[in-house]
């Protein structure tokens, strides 16, 4: 998918993770914040980069905020705000991501 | 040197505080010691009166001056203002290296992070460590590591003489010109001051800091003439408003419920649940829970309390209004409520600390303690259990009375979410051992119930409970299975602070947090 305009999903609120993505310059750049850095960065920081994979995206910076969210959470806000950034708000292949899983 | 445990405790340290590593609770069980003991200046035959007018001039009759260790209690928790008081103006004097022995700190003391930085304040000693303090401590500010006791530890170490305190500050709520002080009848009332009574005893000089002066002789006395040197009237001791909280805090989070639902089966199914049985829990939302919903089970099996130990609420004193406790114990009041309960009530006593839970005397009442419901940070597949160092590796906890309850009780209940945000409670090792494995009976979580493997009667107990109890294995496999297995966290090699057990052993180290 293409990043074509800024968009973010998610709060700041304790468990939810605040994602961020915008057009990037020519790859995939992520910025992590996170409460449980130590013990979940790693982790954290695979399941954004492989659900960056799986929409395809290839051009990016996204920024996340991390409250310490579990991975469904972080996938789900990171597939809304790429859905968003793209301009697709309705039409969302809703099977095909629960099959991703 | 590993201890029994498989701590890793820096032989280094070993030799520096002459200690030996932790190897089982009992390890020092009826082995013989001397007492230590003040140095006393005898009083006047004039009966003069004891007032100092200022904290200034008490520091000055006490004679301070560096690398003393000063004596403090939290009875005033959150609302201290005591232990700033106190350290304002010894920092003005110019004094240094000052050791803090206080039986806890909170975040009413972030002051004193100033006083490590500027070395007015060299160490720490204490039972709780919250705010600023604990990050003093992670990022190694302070001069020698921070030393963490139980609060029955505590005890022990100042009437064995392994902490001396040259001076103990009692904050009282009421006291005579001549040096007896009460918990109750000031302004800045807390029920009790237990946490003192040693200090008070065993301290070379003794001041007690006061903002209700009454008529002599304030009687029955918490803390007798006898042991104070200087009384010092202030403006205000503490902060009413944060010394107790007059609303108790009845959780409605269905999550402590029902973890408190399996506390009480877990008690009202066990051989212990007998007339005249003990008890003791803390003032979290599940514990207290707990303490009501015992209530209908003892109605109907005409089954009361003998003996509960505080932190004392509202809970636990109505029940022993309506007839289902018989007595209380108390070394701590959490509300209000409390407070004026054992200002009335006969069966409502203070305790000092050292009767509560000091392992090394001649008999404490956690010995005698059958259920105690405790929290936790986390817990580990042994049962060992932390609650003093945070999921970032900083301390910001308390061990208080966890410990020696746990190694006292019958059954030693801990209750605890199975995950708080994405960090597991129940894991591989915990970060630091706290409270030993081997006095952890039954862990509770909203997930399941384990036992410990070490209490086969109990396993035999609930074979045939329908409460879920599964292995602590099991429960941390769900716990990883729903937030991931955590990578350690970094820490340096440098300790930052020594966590004593009980008995004085030494139970674990903490390290610094790698920036």
């Amino acid at each position: 998918m293409i990043i074509e305009k800024p968009a973010a999903a998610g709060t700041l609120e304790s468990c939810d993770a605040q994602v961020i993505v915008e057009p990037g310059n020519g790859g995939v750049e992520l910025e992590l914040d996170s409460k449980v850095i130590h013990q979940f960065g790693r982790q954290i920081r695979a399941v954004i980069l492989d659900t960056l994979c799986r929409l395809d995206v290839t051009d990016a910076k996204v920024t996340v905020k991390d409250m310490g969210a579990l991975d469904c959470t972080i996938r789900a806000r990171v597939e809304a705000a790429v859905y968003r950034s793209a301009g697709q708000t309705d039409q969302i292949p809703w099977e095909k991501l629960a099959d991703e899983k | 040197m590993r201890n029994s445990l498989g701590r890793e405790i820096p032989d280094e340290w070993l030799r520096k505080t002459g200690k030996e590593v932790y190897r089982g609770p009992s390890f020092r069980c009826e082995s013989s010691y001397r007492k230590a003991a003040p140095t006393v200046r005898s009083a006047r035959l004039d009966g003069h009166s004891k007032v100092v007018d200022s904290i200034r001039s008490v520091l000055e009759k006490c004679g301070v001056h560096d690398g003393m260790y000063f004596g403090f209690h939290h009875h005033f928790r959150d609302g201290d203002y005591v232990i700033n008081l106190v350290m304002k103006e010894v920092a003005a004097m110019g004094v240094r290296d000052i050791t803090i022995c206080a039986s806890s700190m909170g975040t009413a003391h972030d002051y004193i992070d100033e006083l490590i930085e500027q070395g007015v304040v060299s160490s720490i000693q204490s039972s709780g460590v919250r705010g600023r303090i604990g990050e003093a401590i992670s990022y190694g500010k302070l001069k020698r590591p921070a030393v963490i006791r139980s609060h029955g530890g505590r005890v022990r170490a100042i009437e064995e003489g392994d902490i001396h305190l040259d001076i103990a500050f009692v904050g009282a709520p009421t006291c005579d010109e001549y040096g007896n002080a009460r918990p109750v009848g000031g302004k800045s009332d807390c029920g009790v001051l237990s946490y003192s009574m040693a200090d008070a005893r065993y301290a070379d000089k003794v001041v007690v800091l006061t903002d209700c002066l009454v008529l002599f002789p304030n009687v029955p006395a918490s803390i007798s003439m006898t042991d104070v040197d200087y009384v010092c009237v202030v403006d205000e001791i503490g902060d009413p408003k944060k010394i107790v909280s007059n609303v108790i805090r009845e959780t409605k989070d269905v999550r402590e419920l029902m973890m408190a639902d399996y506390c009480a089966r877990i008690i009202t199914e066990s051989p212990y649940f007998r007339d005249g049985f003990s008890f003791q829990t803390g003032g979290g939302g599940a514990a207290l829970a707990v303490t009501k919903l015992l209530r209908r089970p003892m109605e109907e099996s005409g089954v009361s309390i003998g003996f509960a130990i505080g932190g004392i609420m509202k809970a636990m004193c109505d029940m022993m209004d309506d007839g289902l406790v018989k007595k209380i114990v108390d070394a701590q009041v959490f509300d209000s409520f409390a407070i004026e309960h054992i200002k009335r009530n006969p069966n409502h006593v203070e305790i000092s600390t050292s009767e509560y839970a000091n392992p090394m005397n001649k008999g404490a009442y956690v010995n005698r303690l059958d259920f105690v419901i405790l929290g936790a940070l986390e817990v580990d597949v042994d049962f060992n259990v932390n609650v003093i160092t945070g999921s970032d590796g900083i301390v910001r906890g308390a061990p208080g009375g966890h410990p020696d309850t746990a190694a006292g009780a019958r059954c030693s209940i801990i209750v605890a979410p199975l995950i708080r945000g994405r960090i597991p409670t129940v894991c591989d090792r915990v970060l630091t051992v706290t409270t030993p494995g081997e006095t952890v009976d039954v862990v509770v979580t909203d997930y399941g119930i384990a036992i410990n493997p070490r209490r086969a009667d109990l396993l035999e107990a609930y074979k045939y409970s329908r409460l879920p109890i599964m292995t602590i294995e099991e429960l941390r496999d769900i716990a990883y299975g729903i937030t991931g297995r955590p990578d350690p966290i970094p820490f340096e090699d440098e300790v930052v602070a020594l966590v004593e057990y009980r008995d004085g052993t030494i139970l674990d180290v903490i390290r610094k947090i790698k920036e």
